[in-house]
């Protein structure tokens, strides 16, 4: 079996499963945020159940309109907090957290081997740890509040096999929009999606969320990578639980495997308005732009902001632009000040905001109007997602969305580092 | 369980921030919604939609966000059904959960033209073009989801399987 396949066989109580099988699977750790937390609320409070099945297994985190960007928000938010008082749940609550996938996992509630589900997306993420890691509806989040259980369709599995080293400024943002730009944005559809090889073992836990993040952007279930030493040193410090570091069989089934090599990967861009629209940066021509924006669940993390610093340093945003940094947790921006992040990024013009899912949705803080464009660290650029139907979004890396905040346009960004020689 | 309607057709990849943009997402009445179902595509939508139709979709429908605002507002604007190639898997599993019935059919964008009349059997699969008195074959779907959709949704399923044991 393949580590998806274990996972949902340890969770099922089966020896073995494989991929069609549907299970009835023990889960781990369910998580809902703000926009999605009400709904499970409510709908937990409809099943008729007094109390939740486990409240150590529970997480709810407020990231996506934090602090409250209306009065309506801000009773959900309300809400929340009483549900989480009267059911012992814990809640990171404004200036506590940050953004789910982040928390998660920086405060060790994601373990290697485990079955987690969350009422958001891009719960895929916590795969870089291990873990099988899916989203899920609030309905269905508010089911596992009371059963703990979940039923699940044993995927099958693709294997992205990625070997090379990246050159400068090159980064798993590119690698994943390479990867999507092959599969296509409904290639893994119901599947999982493993990645495996020399590159992937070289990469820190940051670029392995990147990748594992964005794995619901070609339709997949889940994104996951085997745990080893990196994955071992992340747990560190953040829980003394036990867990079961799961991997797969040699003779483990895949039902594709796809070779990438990122010696040769140029910085990447997807461009308006399916991820899949893949071109390198130094291909787009001239696209000028008003917003960039770094931050979000796939690359808001102190990794992600020392590289865009790197570019950034002693240099100005180009006037007529908007640069927003947002730091994906509180222990993110407070490294980022330790580090000087901070002041690089404010004496460039730039604004670095509270942590939270930022213009990434366009729900709350920096939205787009009518014909204007914005190049994001982000992981959507669907119609309307930043704000206005008629705005454009482009998707990149941290190095490349901050060199384009120099130059007004969507710049590769070692055309900015050539210029600082 | 069965349904009927007129078809309004869109193309594949039909996201789920243009089926309901994310500075809805507060709203907790699914009434309210309903009042800005795939705005991001057809602004006039929830008016074709009030009079009870059946949305047919092309390849990868309601990919993107879990938000299950998503099939709320379809299903409160007055869809019956939605019809499509194939589904995002989150929205798929919502529309359950929420009780919209949803089927996956093969060559269902090409066999059907806006303003067709759909009539769709999930206990078989089968979907028939009324108009055109074309007969599809869609998906089946497992007993247990379609006593899910039969109860009316997850919750509905688990007030009778679990708790009134």
């Amino acid at each position: 079996m393949n580590v998806t396949e274990k996972i949902l066989a340890k969770a099922s109580g089966k020896n073995k499963v494989q991929p069609g099988d549907i299970v009835d699977a023990n889960v781990d750790l369910v998580m809902v945020h703000d926009l999605t937390g009400p709904l499970a609320v409510e709908a937990f409070k409809r099943i008729g159940t007094a109390r939740v099945w486990d409240n150590n297994k529970i997480a709810i985190i407020l990231d996506h309109q934090v602090p409250a960007e209306s009065v309506k928000a801000a009773e959900l938010h309300k809400m929340l907090r009483a549900f989480a008082k009267e059911q012992g749940i814990r809640l990171y609550d404004v200036g506590r957290g940050g953004i789910c996938h982040q928390v998660l996992p920086e405060k060790g509630h994601v373990l290697p081997g485990t079955v987690i589900v969350g009422a958001d997306s891009h719960t895929c993420t916590h795969g870089a740890l291990g873990a099988f890691a899916t989203g899920i509806g609030s309905t269905e989040a508010a089911a596992v509040f009371a059963t703990g259980k979940i039923w699940l369709k044993v995927p099958e599995t693709i294997k992205a096999n990625v070997e090379g080293k990246f050159k400068l400024y090159v980064t798993p943002k590119d690698l994943i929009l390479s990867i999507i730009g092959r599969v296509g944005a409904d290639g893994a559809t119901y599947k999982a999606v493993e990645f495996t090889g020399s590159s992937i073992r070289d990469m820190t836990m940051a670029g392995r969320m990147t990748l594992c993040n964005m794995s619901v952007e070609m339709g997949a279930k889940n994104g996951v990578v085997e745990p080893d030493e990196t994955t071992y040193k992340f747990l560190k410090g953040r829980t003394d639980k036990p867990y079961e570091a799961l991997k797969s069989d040699a003779e483990a089934k895949y039902e594709k495997v796809f070779e990438f090599n990122v010696s040769k990967l140029e910085p990447t861009v997807a461009c308006p308005s399916s991820v899949d629209k893949v071109k390198p940066a130094s291909e787009l021509g001239n696209v000028t732009i008003e917003q960039a924006f770094i931050g979000s669940c796939t690359n808001g993390r102190i990794e992600d902001l020392r590289l865009a610093a790197q570019v950034m340093k002693g240099q100005t945003v180009k006037d007529g632009v908007r640069a927003l940094v947002i730091p994906a947790s509180q222990e993110v921006y407070r490294q980022a000040l330790d580090e000087g992040l901070v002041e690089i990024f404010t004496d460039a013009g730039a604004l670095v905001c509270g942590s939270a899912c930022g213009p990434c949705l366009g729900g709350h803080i920096g939205l787009l109007a009518a014909g204007e464009t914005c190049v994001s660290t982000s992981n959507r650029n669907f119609i309307g997602r930043m704000g206005s139907t008629q705005a454009n979004v482009y998707l990149a890396s941290p190095a490349t969305v901050a060199a384009s905040a120099l130059t007004g346009r969507i710049t590769d960004p070692r055309e900015v580092e050539a210029k600082k020689q | 369980m069965k349904v009927s309607g007129i078809v309004v057709k869109f193309g594949n990849n039909v996201d789920t921030d243009v089926i309901l943009p994310g500075k809805y997402l507060a709203l907790m009445n699914p009434h309210d919604l309903a009042k800005h179902a795939l705005e991001g595509l057809d602004p006039t939508f929830p008016g074709k939609a009030k009079k009870g139709i059946i949305v047919v979709g092309g390849s990868n429908f309601g990919c993107g966000s879990s938000r299950e605002q998503a099939p709320l507002a379809l299903k409160y604007s007055g869809v019956k059904s939605v019809v499509a190639e194939s589904f995002a898997r989150i929205f798929f599993r919502n529309a359950i959960n929420i009780g919209l019935p949803v089927v996956e059919c093969k060559g269902i964008s090409t066999a059907v033209e806006n303003g067709d009349e759909l009539a769709v059997d999930f206990d078989t699969g089968e979907v028939r073009n009324v108009s055109k008195g074309r007969i599809l074959r869609g998906t089946k779907l497992p007993v247990f989801i379609l006593e899910i959709l039969s109860d009316g949704g997850l919750i509905e399923n688990l007030q009778r399987r679990v708790i009134k044991k």
